[in-house]
C-alpha cells in the first residue's frame, strides 16, 4: 500500500504504550462493536505505489480527447495562461496554506487577496470586492442574497443568462423560500420594456450576463436605468476578459458585479476548479459574503493584512450569517491577480481585442458557406449561427481534425473564439465545414 | 512589503499576446470602457520576485508543524499535483462530448464507487465546491424529500451546540430554523435534550462524529435512532472522517447524507483557502434529489452523463472542482483500503500520542481516548496567570509551528483545538510537545513574554479592531 506515515513499527508500538492501549483496536473503544469495520468488511482495493499511482491517473487522462482547436466556450473558455502565472501560483507555501487566520504567519496569502480585490475593483470599476467564491453561477446566488430583504423578496433574472447561472440561482432561492421571475427576452436579448413592467417595489434583484448566454451584448444602460427605477439593485455577470474593452459595471451604475473569473489564468479543467468574483458598490460592503482582506497596522506601526469584517461571517453569527461559506478559491484569486498583473492594462485590452477580433472573422468566415448568424447585433466574443447540415455531423467531422466546434443549442451552435485561435486555424475549420456541406 | 501596485512603473510591460492576424472590428463606442483598467503595469522579473516575497510570509504544510483542530493539515502527496496538472485533464472543456472524456467520467465514477463504499452512501454527487456547499447540498436533499412527501411542518434542524459554524448557517440558508441543542459533560449529545427537541416539526439533525472536541459519540445508533423516530433524516457532516475512514461509516452510524471534504480527509491542498471539493453521498431515496449530472455505465460499457428527474437542482456550474477530485482520487487510489484504514488509526495514534504528552500541563476539555484531534482547555491557566489561548496560539508561531485553532469549539472557553494528523513523525509531536510544555510553564514564570508573542514573525499582532472600525479594502493612488 501507499503511505505518508512517518512512524516506524517500533515507534508505533512505543507511542500506543505510551497512550495506554495495547492495539489500534483500543483507539476506537468509544465505536459501538457492530459497526466497527475490519479490512475484509471494506471493498476497497489495496493500495499501490506512487509509480503505479502516476500510471493510473495517466492512463485515464489518455482515454480523453484533448482538443487543439478550441471554437467553444458556454461559459469555460481556453485563454493563454501566460508560464508566470502557473510558475508562481504553483509555489509548495502557497498550495498547502491553510486560511490566512494566522495574519503573523500569513501576510503573503493576505497581501495577494488584497491585491486581488483591488485589481477586481478596478477591471470592474467597483469599489470593494470579497476574496472570492466557489463560481460565476454562485456568485450570482449570493448576489441575489445580497438585495433580497422582508420588503424586497422578489428576484428577476434575465431569460439571457447562462443555463449553468440561472438553475443555481433557482436552487438557492428555492432553498431560501424565495421567488424568482424570468425577464423575458426579444431576439437573443432581455426586452426591457417587459422587464420594466415586471418591475415593482417588492424586488430586491434583478440580474443579468454581458455579454449574455448568446455572446450578445445586452443594453446595460436602460436595463439599469429601468431597474434603478423601480428601486431594485443592478446585478450584473461580466466576462472578465471582456471588460479590457467593454463599459464597466461600475460606468454603468450596476450596483453588484459578479462572474466566473476562470478565464483569468485557470485551465477549463473540465469545469474546476473556478473562481467566482464579486464587486459591489461602497454602500453595499457590508453585505458581501465570505472572506474579506483590510488593511491595518501592527502593535509597531507596520503594514499588515487582516481578515476583517468577519462580524458577517458563519464562525461568528452562525444561523444569522450573512452567508455558509467558508473555504472559497483563494489560491484561483491569486492566479487571477497574477494573470492581470502579468498582462497589465494593455495586456487585458490586447486579449479583449483578440477575442472580439477572431470571433468576428470566424463568424465572418461562416456566414460565407451558409452558417447564417441567428441575431443581429454587437457581440463580443461568442455567437449563435444557423447550421445548414445536421449540426451533429458537421461537429463530429470537425472533432475529425482536433477542432472542438461550437455548442449545439435549440437556438443553433453557439461558437466562440479567444485569442489563441489562429487565423489559420479559423480557416482549416471553416475548409472543413465547407467540404462537409459540399460533400 | 511592497504592493504590486507599489512596483508598477507606467509603460512598462511584457510581451503576451502576438499581434492581431486577422481583420479588426469595432463596437459602437456606447459599449466601451472610458479608460483603461488601472491595474499593474510590472515586468517578469517584478512579478517573479513579488511572488517570491509574498511567499516568504506564509506558512505552509511544507513549513513545519500544523496542528490546527478540525482543518486535517496533512501532507499534500505531490503525486496529486502532477495527476491533476496532466494536459488530459486541464485541458478538457467541460462541454466537450462525453465520448471525447471518458477518463473524466471515470475519474467520477470511480470516486464515487470508493467514497460510497467508504461512506456506506450508495450515490454520489462532485457538485459542492466545498465542505460548506455540500452543507447546503445536503440539507437542500433533506428539504425535498420532506417536500415530496407533502411534510411541510418539518422546518427545524438539530445542530449540536458543539458544530462548525458552518451548519447553522448552511441551514439558514436552506430555510430552516435551527434548534441548538446542548453538549453533555462528556461533550457528546445530551440524549435527554435531543429526545425532547426532536417531533414533527423536525426535518434533521446535523452532526459531526467524531464532534469538535475531538470524542466519537458512544450513542451515536440511539442518536440517530432518536431522530428516525421522530421521522427526520441525519447530515453527516464530514469534516472530521479523518478519524474514522475505513473504520467505520457513517451510513453504519445511520446517517442518511453525508458531505466530505476532499480538502482535509483526501489530502487535497488547502490553498490558503481553497479551491476545496465537498462531495456529497446519499442513501437510497435521498440519492434521487441529487444535483447536476451522474455518471452511469451504459450497456455497451461507456459512461455518459446522466440527470435525475427529481433533482434538486444544479448548486454550481459543470461537475464541481473537477481537478481537486482527480487529486482525491490518486490518493484513493495510492492508499487504498488498507492505508486509508492505517492513515486514519495513526491520525488518532498521534492526536492520542500528543494529548498524553501535555496533559499533565493542561487540562484536556474531554476526558479519555479522543480521536483525531484534542482540545486543551486553558480557562484555569487563564484565571491563574492572566495567560489566554490566543497568547499560547500566538507563542508557537515564534517556534516555527502554525498555531491550533483557537476559541473552538465555542462551548469551551479558553480552547485549544490540536490535530496534528498521521503524516507528523514522532520526533516532530516530541519536539512540539516539549516547546508547548515550556510556554505552558512560562504562564507561571514569564507571563510578560507570552503577551508580548509573536516578535519573531513578518509582522506582530496586528490591530484588528481598527480593521473593521475603518475598512481599507482596496489599495488607492495616493
Amino acid at each position: 500500500m501507499g503511505t505518508f506515515i512517518p512512524s516506524t513499527t517500533s515507534q508505533r508500538e512505543e507511542m500506543l504504550a505510551k497512550v495506554g492501549v495495547s492495539s489500534y483496536k483500543g483507539l476506537y473503544e468509544a465505536v459501538p462493536e457492530e459497526i466497527l469495520l475490519k479490512r475484509e468488511d471494506l471493498n476497497v482495493p489495496d493500495g499501490i505505489s506512487e509509480m503505479e499511482t502516476a500510471a493510473r491517473m495517466e492512463e485515464m487522462a489518455a482515454e480523453n480527447t484533448v482538443f487543439r482547436t478550441i471554437l467553444r466556450g458556454a461559459g469555460s473558455y481556453d485563454h493563454y495562461i501566460p508560464a508566470i502565472v502557473r510558475r508562481v501560483t504553483s509555489k509548495e507555501q502557497f498550495l498547502t496554506a491553510y486560511t490566512p487566520y494566522q495574519a503573523e504567519i500569513s501576510q503573503g496569502v493576505l497581501q495577494s487577496i488584497f491585491e486581488y480585490q483591488t485589481e477586481i475593483c478596478a477591471l470592474t470599476g467597483m469599489d470593494v470586492a470579497n476574496a472570492s467564491v466557489y463560481d460565476g453561477a454562485s456568485a450570482m446566488a449570493e448576489a441575489a442574497a445580497m438585495c433580497r430583504d422582508r420588503h424586497h423578496p422578489r428576484t428577476i433574472v434575465a431569460a439571457t443568462v447562462k443555463p449553468d447561472n440561472l438553475e443555481t440561482v433557482r436552487t438557492y432561492l428555492w432553498g431560501a423560500g424565495a421567488s424568482l421571475d424570468i425577464a423575458p427576452e426579444k431576439d437573443g436579448r432581455i426586452d426591457v420594456d417587459a422587464l420594466a413592467g415586471m418591475l415593482g417595489k417588492d424586488v430586491g434583484a434583478v440580474i443579468f450576463e454581458q455579454p449574455n448566454r448568446w455572446g450578445l451584448l445586452e443594453d446595460a444602460e436602460a436595463i439599469i436605468e429601468a431597474v434603478h427605477k423601480a428601486g431594485a439593485k443592478a446585478v450584473m455577470s461580466v466576462n472578465p476578459i471582456s471588460l479590457g474593452l467593454l463599459k464597466t459595471p461600475g460606468e454603468l451604475g450596476a450596483d453588484i458585479a459578479v462572474g466566473e473569473g476562470q478565464p483569468l489564468g485557470m485551465p477549463m479543467g473540465f469545469g474546476g476548479p473556478y473562481l467566482g468574483f464579486m464587486a459591489a458598490k461602497q454602500q453595499m460592503f457590508r453585505k458581501l459574503p465570505g472572506r474579506i482582506v483590510g488593511e491595518t497596522t501592527d502593535d509597531a506601526g507596520r503594514r499588515a493584512y487582516v481578515l476583517t469584517l468577519q462580524a458577517r461571517e458563519q464562525h461568528i453569527r452562525r444561523e444569522k450569517a450573512s452567508s455558509n461559506i467558508c473555504s472559497n478559491e483563494a489560491l484561483c484569486a491569486m492566479t487571477a491577480a497574477a494573470y492581470l498583473a502579468a498582462v497589465g492594462p494593455d495586456g487585458i485590452r490586447k486579449a479583449a481585442e483578440l477575442c472580439l477580433n477572431k470571433a468576428h472573422y470566424l463568424a465572418a468566415e461562416l456566414a460565407k458557406i451558409g452558417y447564417t448568424p441567428v441575431y443581429q447585433g454587437p457581440f463580443f466574443h461568442e455567437f449563435v449561427t444557423t447550421c445548414p447540415v445536421d449540426a451533429d455531423k458537421a461537429l463530429a467531422k470537425l472533432a475529425e481534425h482536433g477542432i472542438l466546434g461550437g455548442l449545439s443549442t435549440e437556438r443553433g451552435i453557439l461558437w466562440c473564439c479567444t485569442e489563441k485561435v489562429t487565423k489559420a486555424q479559423i480557416d482549416e475549420a471553416v475548409r472543413i465545414l465547407r467540404e462537409e456541406a459540399q460533400a | 512589503m511592497k504592493l504590486i501596485f507599489e512596483r508598477s512603473v507606467p509603460g512598462r510591460s511584457t510581451t503576451i499576446f502576438p499581434e492581431c492576424d486577422v481583420p479588426e472590428t469595432t463596437l459602437p463606442e456606447s459599449f466601451l470602457r472610458a479608460e483603461k483598467p488601472d491595474l499593474p503595469e510590472v515586468s517578469e522579473t517584478d512579478l517573479s520576485r513579488h511572488y517570491q516575497e509574498l511567499s516568504k510570509q506564509v506558512y505552509g504544510v511544507c513549513d513545519g508543524f500544523y496542528p490546527l483542530g478540525s482543518c486535517t493539515m496533512k501532507y499534500n502527496p505531490s503525486v496529486n499535483e502532477e495527476a491533476a496538472a496532466l494536459p488530459g485533464f486541464a485541458g478538457l472543456h467541460p462541454l466537450q462530448p462525453v465520448e471525447t472524456a471518458q477518463g473524466a467520467l471515470r475519474v467520477l465514477r470511480l470516486s464515487e464507487q470508493y467514497l460510497c463504499e467508504l461512506t456506506g452512501m450508495d450515490e454520489m454527487t462532485f457538485e459542492p465546491a466545498a465542505g460548506a456547499h455540500g452543507e447546503f447540498t445536503g440539507l437542500l436533499l433533506i428539504k425535498k424529500y420532506h417536500e415530496l412527501r407533502g411534510d411541510a411542518a418539518r422546518t427545524k434542524i438539530l445542530v449540536p451546540d458543539s458544530a462548525h459554524g458552518t451548519n447553522p448557517a448552511s441551514a439558514t440558508m436552506a430555510g430552516f430554523e435551527v434548534v441548538n441543542i446542548p453538549s453533555a459533560p462528556d461533550g457528546g449529545v445530551d440524549l435527554t435534550a435531543l429526545a425532547e427537541a426532536a417531533g414533527p416539526d423536525t426535518a434533521g439533525l446535523m452532526l459531526t462524529n467524531p464532534n469538535t472536541l475531538g470524542i466519537f459519540d458512544r450513542n451515536i445508533l440511539e442518536i440517530t435512532r432518536i431522530v428516525h423516530e421522530a421521522g427526520g433524516l441525519c447530515y453527516y457532516d464530514g469534516a472530521n472522517l479523518n478519524a474514522v475512514v475505513g473504520n467505520a461509516r457513517p451510513g453504519d452510524m445511520g446517517f442518511d447524507v453525508v458531505h466530505l471534504n476532499m480538502h482535509k480527509t483526501f489530502s487535497t491542498p488547502h490553498g490558503g483557502g481553497g479551491p476545496g471539493a465537498g462531495a456529497v453521498g446519499a442513501k437510497g431515496d435521498m440519492a434521487k434529489y441529487l444535483p447536476g449530472e451522474h455518471v452511469v455505465e451504459k450497456a455497451d460499457g461507456t459512461l455518459a452523463f446522466e440527470k435525475k428527474e427529481q433533482s434538486i437542482g444544479r448548486i454550481r456550474s459543470y461537475y464541481g472542482n473537477f481537478l481537486v477530485q482527480v487529486k482525491a482520487l490518486a490518493y484513493i487510489l495510492m492508499l487504498g483500503g488498507d492505508g486509508l484504514r492505517d492513515a486514519s488509526q495513526n491520525a488518532v495514534l498521534n492526536a492520542n500520542y500528543l494529548r498524553v504528552l501535555l496533559a499533565p500541563y493542561c487540562k484536556v476539555a474531554a476526558e479519555g481516548i479522543c480521536m483525531h484531534e484534542f482540545v486543551l482547555d486553558l480557562a484555569e491557566i487563564k484565571e491563574r496567570t492572566g495567560i489566554s489561548a490566543m497568547d499560547i496560539a500566538k507563542s508557537m508561531l515564534d517556534h516555527g509551528m502554525h498555531a491550533p485553532t483557537m476559541y473552538f469549539p465555542l462551548i469551551v472557553h479558553e480552547a485549544l483545538m490540536f490535530e496534528p494528523t498521521e503524516t507528523e513523525s514522532k520526533e516532530t509531536l516530541d519536539e512540539a510537545a516539549a516547546i508547548i510544555i515550556e510556554l505552558l510553564k512560562m504562564a507561571d514564570t514569564d507571563p510578560e513574554a507570552l503577551h508580548s508573542a509573536p516578535c519573531h514573525t513578518p509582522i506582530s499582532r496586528p490591530d484588528e479592531v481598527k480593521a473593521a472600525r475603518t475598512p481599507v479594502l482596496t489599495w488607492k493612488r495616493a
